[in-house]
C-alpha cells in the first residue's frame, strides 16, 4: 500500500485528520468533491481533471484513420487486495485489454468510482496510485472521471466503472468471423494464478501460496504478433471463465470445433496443487494477464518465437486448433488419452468436498 | 506433487487398459460408489477408453445429490432468516430446493458463506456472537469426523451462537439397498476410498458374503480408478467374491479409530430419506441428544417443512443405475446445468451434471447396453 | 465426498486444545487439524479433506502399489500390445 496521506492543504471544515475516511459530502460536487479530486485523484492520475469528459485528438496520439474501439467495464473484486495487486489494477488493465484484443491501440480511460461513505481515505489513495502506475506501463492515461457517495451500509466499499477508448488501425480486423479450420490456438503464458490468488485471501477459504494474480496489459503482445504481418483471426484475454470460456465462446460464435491437449496446458505447479485441494479445474480459473490467440497454424511456430522474446509471452505455448468436426463444441484429449467436452462454465468455480 | 503425480501416469494407464481389455472375456457393470470416483472417470475419459465389455454405473456416491429435499428446503429457510449466518460447503450452493437455490437466498440478502473447513464456521460464530451460525453438515462418513469436530469445539470453546444442521449418509446402507433391489444390474464395486479410510473395511465383508459380489476399496487418482476396475474384473472372471484394497496407503483394515470414536460420541444411526431413492434404513447419522444444544433442526423452526420432488425428475433411477442420464426424457431439455431438476444435474460429481459436461457428443446409448 | 489431496506436514503447533499444523500440498499452504491422526510428525505426508488430516500416507504400501502397477506394465510393454491412444 501506499504512503499514508498528508491532509495537509485539505480544507474539509470536519477533521479529516481524525476520521480519515469518504464522506457523503465526497461526492455532493462542492468543496468536499473538489478535496477528494484536488488531493487525492489528481495527483494519483496526474493531471487536474476539473469536468467529468475530456476531447481526444488521435493525431496527437499519431493516428490516422482506422476505427473507434470503445469499451467498459465494472470492478467489484472482493477482496479489493491480493497477492500481486489489488482492484485498482484490475481496473486500468482490464479495460486496456478488452481494447487490446480487438486489436486497437488503447489510448486513454474514464474512471468513476461509487464510493461507501466510510471507506477509508487511505484504502481509496492506494487504489488510485495503483491505477497510474497501471496506466504509466499500459500507455494510456486517465482522463476523466467521477465520484459518487452512498450511505454507509448500501455499497460495498468501492466500485469502479473504466471506459476506455482506442483505435484500431486500418487493416486490422480481428474476431469470430475470421476463426476457421486451420488454426492454432496459443496462450501467453500459464493459466489460473489471478483467479487463485484472489480465492487465496478470501475469508473461509484462506491459504498461504507463492501464487500473485498475473494481472498485466497485454497490449505489446497483442500489437507484436500484427506488426510482424501474423495471420491473427481473434484475439481474447481469458479472464471470468477462465480459458475453458474464452475457448467455447469463440468456438460458438464462430462455430467451428476446437480440441484442446490437457497435456499441453501450462499451469504453474502452486496453482495446480490449490486447484487440487479446493478441487478446481485450472481451465476455469480466471486470468487477468494473459492473451489467447486463434492464429493460422502456418505462423504458429513464429508467432511463439516472437511472443517468447517478450517478458509477458514467456511461458507462450499451443494449447489446441480448430478442426472441423463438432462444430461449436470444444473437447479435450485428456492425459492418458481419453476425449472430454469442454463446457461454457455456469458459475465462478466453486471449491467442493466431493 | 508427491503421491499424486505418480498415480497420474499415461503409460501406466495404457498398460491397465490394455490389461483389462485382455481380461474382460464377457460383459460385466460394475459401480464406483464414490462421486469423487465418478469425477475422475469422466474427467479423464476413462468411461470411453475401457473396453466394451466394461460398463461403470454411476452410483449414489454423492452427498450432494442423496441429500433429502426438505433438508435442502430446512437449510434454505434457515439461510433466509435474519441474523443467520449460514456457511456451507461449495457443493450446495447450487442445489436446488423445491423452489430456490442457497445462492439465490444469498442474492436476496441472505448471509450465505462458502467455506472450506467446517470449522471455519465455529470461528464465524466466535467472530459475530450476535449472529447465529450454522454450518450445513452434509457428507458421507469421510467428512462426519469434521462435521462431528464442530460440536465438540463449540462446545469447548462455549460458542453458544454455534448449530449444526445435519445430513449425513452412509455407504453400506446404500450398497445393500442397490444390492437387495431385483432390478440391479451391478455386479461389482469399487468402493469409496477415503470413506474406508475413516471407517475401515469391516462394515464390507457381511455385503461380500450377502450378496457374492466383489467389493475393491479404490483410491482416486487415474491409476487408482483403473485398478480398482481390473481387480474387479479380475474377480468377476475367475467367478470369485472378495473384499479387496487397492488403495492400501490410505486404507487399513480397521480405519481411523480415534476418528471413528468421535464419531460414535457425537452421532447416531437414524433411517434417512435418500432424493430420489427413497428411505434406506439405518442409513444416515444425526446428532445425539445430548448434543441437541447444538443441533440446528430443534433450534430453528423447521421441522414441518416438507417436500414434493419433481415428477420429470428420474434421479433416482439415475443413481441407482438403472438409468443414464441421457436416456432421461428430461435430460438436456427440461433439465440442464442452468435449469436442475435435481441435484445430480447440478453438484459436479452428480451422474447427470458429469454427463452433460463430457458427453455432448454421445447419443444415448440402449438400457442395458 | 472424498476430495482428499496429500501434503507434507511442515510444522505442528497446539491452539485451543487442538492440535493443527502447517500441510504442504506443492507450493500451497494451509493450516490443517490433526485431532484425527495425533501421531503425525513433521515430514510425514497426510491426506487432507475439508481441514483434516484423514490419515498418515503409507509410504510402504505407496511403493508397494506403484511397483505393482509398474509389473503390469512392463508385462504388457514385453507382450507388445501397446493400447491404441
Amino acid at each position: 500500500m501506499s504512503e499514508p496521506l498528508d491532509f495537509e492543504g485539505w480544507s474539509c471544515p470536519l477533521p479529516l485528520r481524525d476520521h480519515p475516511t469518504v464522506v457523503m459530502g465526497h461526492g455532493g460536487g462542492g468543496r468536499l468533491s473538489s478535496d477528494l479530486i484536488r488531493h487525492l485523484f489528481a495527483p494519483a492520475f496526474g493531471s487536474v481533471p476539473t469536468t467529468d469528459s475530456a476531447v481526444l485528438d488521435p493525431a496527437a496520439f499519431g493516428l490516422t484513420g482506422g476505427r473507434l474501439a470503445l469499451t467498459t467495464d465494472s470492478y467489484v473484486v472482493r477482496p479489493r487486495f491480493f497477492p500481486g495487486g489489488n482492484v485498482g489494477d484490475l481496473a486500468v488493465n482490464g479495460t486496456v485489454n478488452d481494447l487490446a484484443t480487438s486489436g486497437a491501440i488503447p489510448l486513454a480511460l474514464s474512471a468513476a468510482f461509487v464510493l461507501e461513505e466510510g471507506m477509508p481515505l487511505d484504502e481509496l489513495a492506494a487504489v488510485a496510485a495503483t491505477m497510474r502506475a497501471a496506466a504509466d506501463v499500459a500507455e494510456v492515461s486517465i482522463v476523466t472521471g467521477d465520484t459518487k457517495v452512498v450511505d454507509a451500509g448500501h455499497g460495498d466499499g468501492f466500485y469502479v466503472t473504466t471506459a476506455g477508448i482506442g483505435v484500431v488501425p486500418a487493416g486490422v480486423d480481428l474476431g469470430p468471423h475470421k476463426v476457421t479450420d486451420g488454426c492454432s490456438i496459443i496462450v501467453s503464458g500459464d493459466i489460473g494464478r489471478h483467479g487463485i490468488a484472489v480465492m487465496s485471501v478470501r475469508e473461509g477459504l484462506t491459504f498461504g501460496a507463492d501464487i500473485e494474480s498475473d494481472t498485466a496489459a497485454v497490449t505489446p503482445l497483442a500489437q507484436a504478433l500484427l506488426a510482424a504481418g501474423i495471420d491473427v483471426r481473434m484475439y481474447r484475454d481469458p479472464t471470468r471463465g477462465g480459458l475453458a470460456a474464452t475457448v467455447t465462446e469463440i468456438a460458438s460464435a464462430a462455430n467451428i470445433g476446437v480440441q484442446l491437449d490437457d497435456r499441453a496446458i501450462p499451469v504453474s505447479d502452486p496453482v495446480r496443487a490449490a486447484c487440487g485441494f479446493l478441487g478446481l479445474d485450472p481451465l476455469y480459473v480466471a486470468n487477468e494477464g494473459r492473451l489467447v490467440a486463434f492464429v493460422a497454424t502456418s505462423d504458429v511456430d513464429q508467432a511463439l518465437e516472437i511472443w517468447r522474446s517478450l517478458d509477458l509471452g514467456a511461458g507462450a505455448t499451443v494449447v489446441g486448433h480448430t478442426v472441423p468436426e463438432h462444430p461449436g463444441v470444444v473437447t479435450a484429449r485428456t492425459p492418458i488419452g481419453g476425449t472430454r467436452v469442454v463446457d461454457l462454465p455456469l458459475t465462478e468455480p466453486l471449491p467442493r468436498i466431493c | 506433487m508427491k503421491y499424486l503425480d505418480e498415480f497420474n501416469d499415461p503409460e501406466l494407464a495404457a498398460a491397465l487398459l490394455d490389461d483389462i481389455r485382455k481380461t474382460a472375456t464377457k460383459p460385466w457393470a460394475l459401480m464406483e460408489v464414490c462421486g469423487g470416483q465418478t469425477h475422475t472417470i469422466v474427467r479423464n475419459g476413462i468411461d470411453q477408453l475401457l473396453p466394451e465389455q466394461v460398463e461403470m454405473i454411476h452410483g449414489p456416491g454423492c452427498p450432494v445429490c442423496v441429500t433429502p429435499l426438505e433438508m435442502i428446503d430446512r437449510a434454505l429457510a434457515i439461510a433466509a432468516m435474519p441474523d443467520v449466518i449460514f456457511c456451507t460447503f461449495g457443493d450446495m450452493v447450487r442445489v436446488p430446493g423445491s423452489n430456490v437455490d442457497l445462492l439465490r437466498i444469498k442474492a436476496g440478502g441472505g448471509d450465505v458463506r462458502i467455506v472450506y473447513s467446517p470449522l471455519d464456521a465455529v470461528k464465524a460464530a466466535i467472530d459475530n456472537p450476535d449472529k447465529q451460525v450454522v454450518f450445513f453438515g452434509i457428507g458421507f462418513e469421510t467428512t462426519a469426523p469434521a462435521n462431528a469436530m464442530t460440536v465438540l469445539q463449540a462446545d469447548r470453546l462455549g460458542v453458544p451462537n454455534f448449530s449444526l444442521l445435519v445430513s449425513h449418509v452412509r455407504v453400506p446402507p446404500a450398497i445393500e439397498a442397490i444390492m437387495s433391489s431385483p432390478l440391479s444390474r451391478v455386479q461389482g464395486f469399487l468402493a469409496a476410498g477415503h470413506v474406508c479410510t475413516v471407517m475401515g473395511m469391516g462394515e464390507y465383508v457381511p455385503l461380500v458374503e450377502k450378496y457374492s459380489v466383489p467389493i475393491v476399496v479404490t483410491g482416486f487418482e487415474p491409476l487408482d480408478v483403473l485398478e480398482g476396475i481390473r481387480r474387479v474384473v479380475a474377480q468377476l472372471e475367475r467367478g470369485v467374491a472378495q473384499l479387496d484394497n487397492a488403495y492400501p496407503r490410505a486404507v487399513s483394515f480397521e480405519g481411523n479409530a480415534v476418528a471413528q470414536k468421535v464419531l460414535a460420541d457425537v452421532f447416531e444411526v437414524t433411517d434417512r430419506m435418500w432424493r430420489g431413492i427413497g428411505m434406506i434404513p439405518q442409513s444416515g447419522w444425526r446428532l445425539q441428544d445430548k448434543w441437541a444444544k447444538f443441533d440446528a433442526e430443534k433450534r430453528f423452526d423447521v421441522s414441518a417443512i416438507t417436500a414434493t420432488e419433481s415428477p420429470d425428475c428420474h434421479s433416482g433411477e439415475v443413481l441407482q443405475g438403472l438409468l443414464k442420464p441421457n436416456q432421461c426424457p428430461a435430460f438436456g431439455t427440461l433439465c440442464s446445468p442452468a435449469h436442475p431438476l435435481g441435484a445430480p444435474m447440478v453438484s459436479s460429481e452428480g451422474a447427470c451434471a458429469a454427463y452433460y459436461q463430457f458427453r455432448r457428443l454421445d447419443a444415448p446409448s440402449p438400457v442395458g447396453a | 465426498m472424498c476430495l482428499g489431496v496429500p501434503g507434507k506436514v511442515e510444522e505442528i503447533w497446539e491452539a485451543d486444545g487442538t492440535t493443527m499444523a502447517r500441510v504442504d500440498f506443492g507450493g500451497v499452504r494451509k493450516d490443517v487439524c490433526l485431532a484425527y491422526v495425533p501421531d503425525l510428525q513433521v515430514g510425514d505426508y497426510t491426506i487432507v479433506h475439508v481441514g483434516f488430516a484423514l490419515t498418515k500416507v503409507d509410504e510402504a504400501s505407496a511403493e508397494e502399489t506403484l511397483s505393482l502397477l509398474r509389473d503390469i506394465g512392463a508385462l504388457e510393454a514385453e507382450l507388445g500390445v501397446t493400447f491404441q491412444k
